[in-house]
């Protein structure tokens, strides 16, 4: 079983697009939403939800108010200015790191557990899924990435299958870092410009310091050709494997309008060179690109 | 007066706003805290002359005062500490996992040995600079760092009160997009009239109502996809400060990263106009 994450860097390049593309394409495969803060896979594969659970991450501290003194000491200590001058906190801003209540000269603060989210099991026109909600302005989003990748990965084993697909987040830090954990290789998307390229190059770095092999996708190659040309110098030159570039296509938007993958829509071009972008990717199995 | 520009979703065009809204205006100070992905540099070119390397606090172990009693690793809520006790001949050893760490102190203030000193750990850089009449500040977290609120709070520390701030948010609805909202007077919330756009923005007013901070909408690349996206801002009493098409000039203008408002002068004016509504909605 092979683990394939859709990362980018940069945002809107594509991800969750490519990544409903490849629900059509591979056979006998989990899939799963990694971007949990924002997810958007589920608009494209409408899953049914089998199983529905509380993500439960992390504390908040709550001060009980008849037995507090007000001396003041938990204020002092809080690196995260959670806690008002009148001794309420602020559940935005608590880290949950319980200073305040080890110091509390009379315990009046209490560590309480947080929902901060919710994570699914469903059943899709393509297989399963595993997704999740991030709760609203929550923290750990890496842990939930975790836990999705942990049950997905679970599903796959139990079920026999030769892949789980995942659509990652954008940006470098926790949720991408633990959606790369494990993986046999990540396909960073980018279009051609020049945040684009810059952002791609900051996550290949990250992938490559967490030892995870790279394939690059330039996605509406043809929105700056001459732009897409120095992307590819730039692979050829520093050893980034290009799997592939697509064009813009407008059918692109028409397709997520009617909540259907590129590959069900209407006939493109781009459906071609997502097709042989999967191809490739799922030949490389047998030995050549997983490095 | 502080204007922050978010999105959820990423890719829809804070970063054009935020650069052209700050070019369109007086006496800007502009502050990229898409630590993780910062290209507002890319479109305004500052002359980043200052450098200033970013830490969060971690502990450091003083072995000859430790006694391996656990304490440390009992009040760490991140798991950040191990500590294994000494056992006949063999002595202990307490190990720091930094990159768990939040830095709370929580670990060297109930340290009964006092054995445990906060030392410096390096997360990224803070690096401003002037660009033309504005002043350009951002942040860049180092390669395979977990956490980028800590980094995100130390650009914000930056804030100059005599200017109009614009803060570039970071995609998304968690706790870097908290870390960098808060505070702000107003937030532009930019997003495309597709099922995904729509999705997230609804996750991103979520977040701002939450923090009950006064927001409006613009929409990029308005004529790519559905009127979704506007019946649900009027549904929801939320103005729409901005619509902008899309055109390959724009995008191959972006490409290049150059600013719009270099290619249609004329969105300067628009700018304008949202920036006074905006002050006008705060008033």
């Amino acid at each position: 079983m092979k683990q394939i994450v859709i990362i980018s860097g940069k945002g809107g390049t594509g991800k969750t697009v490519m990544t409903g593309a490849f629900a059509a394409l591979a056979k006998n495969k989990v899939m799963a939403d990694c971007d949990v803060d924002a997810a958007d896979l589920h608009l494209l594969l409408q899953p049914n939800i089998k199983e529905r659970h509380e993500f439960k991450s992390g504390q908040t501290a709550s001060i009980d108010k008849k037995i507090c003194q007000q001396c003041g000491q938990c204020i002092v200590v809080c690196r995260f200015n959670a806690i008002n001058q009148d001794f309420t906190v602020d559940p935005i801003s608590c880290e949950g790191c319980a200073f305040c209540s080890h110091i509390c000269p009379v315990q009046a603060i209490r560590m309480e557990e947080n929902i901060a989210g919710e994570w699914f099991i469903s059943e899709t026109r393509f297989g399963p899924m595993v997704h999740a909600k991030l709760g609203i302005a929550e923290e750990n989003s890496g842990k939930l990435v975790s836990l999705v990748r942990s049950q997905a990965k679970e599903l796959a084993e139990k079920e026999g299958c030769d892949w789980v697909i995942i659509d990652g987040a954008p940006g470098i830090s926790c949720p991408v870092i633990a959606s790369l954990s494990g993986i046999d290789c990540a396909l960073v998307v980018t279009e051609p410009t020049l945040t684009g390229l810059h952002d791609a190059l900051r996550v290949i770095d990250v992938a490559r310091h967490f030892d995870v092999a790279v394939k690059l996708v330039i996605n509406k190659y043809d929105l700056n050709t001459e732009m897409s040309q120095k992307i590819e110098e730039y692979c050829n030159k520093n050893g980034i494997f290009l799997i592939g570039k697509i064009a813009f296509d407008k059918s692109v938007t028409e397709a997520m309008i009617e909540g259907k993958t590129i590959l069900e829509y209407k006939d493109t071009r781009i459906k071609d060179e997502v097709v042989k972008i999967w191809e490739e990717l799922r030949d490389l199995k047998k030995g050549l690109g997983y490095e | 007066m502080i204007i922050s520009v978010a999105s959820g979703k990423g890719g829809t065009g804070k970063t054009t706003v935020a650069v052209n809204l700050a070019l369109s205006i007086d006496n800007v100070q502009f502050l990229d805290c898409d630590v993780e992905e910062p290209n507002a540099r890319i479109f305004l070119k500052p002359h980043l002359n200052n450098q200033k390397k970013a830490y969060i606090p971690v502990p450091h172990i003083d072995e000859s005062r430790c006694d391996y009693c656990g304490k440390c690793a009992k009040v760490c809520a991140y798991h950040a500490i191990a500590v294994f006790p000494s056992q006949e001949a063999k002595i202990g050893t307490t190990l720091v996992f930094e990159n768990l760490c939040h830095g709370c102190g929580a670990c060297s203030a109930l340290c009964p040995r006092e054995a445990i000193k906060e030392v410096n750990r390096e997360i990224g850089v803070v690096e401003s600079g002037p660009c033309g009449k504005i002043e350009f500040v951002h942040g860049k977290l180092n390669v395979g760092e977990a956490m980028s609120p800590p980094l995100i709070r130390q650009v914000k520390e930056r804030i100059n009160p005599e200017k109009t701030v614009i803060i570039d948010v970071p995609p998304g609805t968690s706790c870097p997009v908290v870390a960098s909202v808060r505070g702000s007077d107003f937030c532009v919330l930019v997003t495309e009239p597709t099922p995904f756009g729509l999705n997230d923005l609804i996750l991103a007013v979520e977040v701002l109502r939450k923090l009950k901070i006064a927001f409006g909408v613009v929409i990029n690349c308005a004529d790519l996809g559905n009127d979704l996206t506007e019946k649900y801002c009027r549904q929801e009493n939320i103005p729409i400060l901005m619509k902008i098409p899309f055109k390959k000039e724009i995008a191959m203008a972006y490409s290049k990263g150059e600013p719009m408002i270099k290619v249609f002068p004329e969105y300067k004016k628009e700018f304008a106009i949202i920036y006074e509504r905006m002050t006008g909605r705060i008033k």
